[in-house]
């Protein structure tokens, strides 16, 4: 019962020709979004999104660390995704598979490329000590588009995060004391939208199912319509008129998107 | 053993234990699935099976196999622990696995597994045991036959002072004679299923310290069952 069978894959796509989504809901419809920030003390920042049934928990641990040489003033960032096996009986225990290592790639690259954190803030002192900050995404219960969950959870996880006491003399960090100070990020808020096509529909926010059947899809990073990172996934071709329909759909969702969970980033 | 007006790091009583809280079906995903908590530290655990074993030499024929799998999510704790297993992790995941096989009824399941996926969200101390308890939980909510519940607690000795439910404070206590840390899992009915320690303390001491156990939980079994019977959907008797 683990994969979506021929028949039901066939009556998705039936339905999905009169506009119509087992669960009610439009094409170009999201779930309900619900965000619950603060949901774990000994992270800096942390985030619980549900999408529909989709759940997952996003973590921000920082340390202090050396810079990278070629970037001697600025503090690093490191994304890491983990399906877990409680989330889902097709995720097994062992080394990442390739949709993991994807997804922690696709998230950091929205974020980092979007500027969303102002890196050069984050230097303590220049090419010796910076902080490095860790995205951490866990998946908890997978009912399909993990990817913008774990976007949505990133961005309020770093919303929520506060850095903790650094102290220079002993070059130790007291996490016990968190500072009132938060990281700093930019104010338009970078939300990476996924848009899957399905026999000739295009559709955001699959179901498990919804997403066993997507034969392609594209996800794009974008803050206030500015697009900073893309991604095509999936080995079948778009058409040139397919990939306009996908970048136009996709500013429309951003900005659902925003207002769904803007009351949850205050 | 006779300090009265021992003080706890944070006030509670000898055989206090922190407020518990317990849900069952958190994972929709999952055949079962229970959340349990000691104060601040969650453990989330799911059951997936019973299902074929992969690979196939794995397979037992007489009787299925429990397969448990204890995790810390990296921001569970203050320093960030790399995400994938340790060898403290594999410790504990066969730890929790014979502190649950007593009363699991596997014979009905031969050359099948059930899947034990327990995941630490938020850890202050006591993390085995609330995996134990929240796992015992998702066992039972996945209908899997069970002789028993298990319940897990863990008993302290703070210097010469035994107390329930160690907490972080109290795990790197180093006064006196410094802390023992003696997590234990006993059935309903009173059966030892895991008994760790470490530290320093006497026999007379260690049969106290089981007695402790044996009050303790009682209570967390009924956390657990009153869970269980909260279950959405569920006629309570």
């Amino acid at each position: 019962m683990i994969e979506t069978s021929n028949l039901t894959g066939q009556r998705i796509k039936k339905y999905m020709q009169e506009g119509k989504r087992f669960d009610g809901r439009k094409l170009d419809e999201f779930r309900e979004i619900f965000i619950e920030t603060g949901v774990s003390k000994n992270a800096e920042g942390s985030a619980r999104v549900k999408i529909g049934k989709t759940e997952v928990l996003v973590g921000v641990k920082m340390n202090v660390g050396e810079p990278y040489p070629d970037s001697p003033d600025k503090g690093n960032l490191m994304v890491t995704a983990e399906l877990l096996p409680l989330s889902s009986p097709r995720f097994e225990n062992g080394p990442p598979k390739f949709p993991t290592i994807e997804l922690g790639r696709v998230i950091d690259r929205g974020i980092r490329e979007s500027k969303f954190i102002d890196f050069e803030k984050l230097c303590i002192k220049e090419g010796e000590k910076v902080w490095t900050v860790f995205i951490d995404i866990y998946s908890i219960n997978d009912d399909g588009n993990l990817l913008d969950a774990a976007g949505i959870g990133a961005i309020a996880a770093l919303k929520n995060a506060k850095i903790p006491k650094y102290d220079k003399k002993e070059e130790k960090i007291i996490y016990e004391e968190k500072t009132k100070e938060k990281i700093p990020l930019a104010k338009d808020i970078p939300i990476a939208i996924t848009i899957h096509k399905i026999g000739n529909n295009l559709i955001v926010d699959p179901t498990r199912q919804e997403e066993d059947i997507s034969e392609a899809r594209v996800t794009i990073g974008s803050s206030n319509g500015i697009i900073s990172s893309l991604q095509k996934g999936s080995e079948t071709s778009l058409k040139e008129e397919e990939f306009y329909k996908i970048l136009n759909l996709c500013e429309k969702i951003e900005r659902d998107v925003f207002k769904k969970i803007e009351k949850f980033l205050k | 053993m006779t300090t009265k007006t021992f003080k706890r790091p944070d006030g509670r009583k000898v055989d206090e234990i922190r407020p518990m809280s317990a849900k069952v079906g958190v994972i929709p995903n999952a055949d079962g699935s229970a959340i349990f908590s000691f104060g601040e530290t969650i453990a989330i655990a799911a059951v997936y099976g019973p299902k074929k074993m992969h690979p196939q030499h794995s397979q037992n024929p007489e009787k299925g196999t429990l397969r448990c799998t204890y995790n810390m999510l990296s921001f569970s704790v203050q320093d960030r622990i790399r995400p994938g297993p340790s060898r403290r992790s594999t410790e504990i995941s066969k730890i929790t696995e014979w502190a649950l096989e007593p009363i699991v009824i596997l014979e009905k399941y031969p050359n099948m597994v059930v899947d034990v996926h327990i995941n630490i969200l938020q850890a202050n101390a006591s993390t085995r045991c609330a995996g134990i308890n929240a796992a015992a939980m998702a066992l039972a909510h996945a209908g899997i036959p069970m002789r028993d519940m298990v319940s897990s607690i863990s008993i302290g000795k703070l210097d010469k002072q035994l107390i329930v439910d160690v907490n972080k404070d109290e795990e790197d206590w180093e006064e006196g004679e410094g802390a023992t840390d003696i997590p234990i899992s006993l059935t309903s009915s009173g059966d030892i299923t895991h008994f760790q320690l470490d530290g320093k303390i006497k026999k007379e001491e260690l049969k106290k310290a089981l007695e402790l156990a044996k009050k303790a939980t009682k209570e967390i079994y009924e956390v657990q069952k009153k869970a269980l019977k909260e279950l959405p959907g569920v006629e309570n008797d």
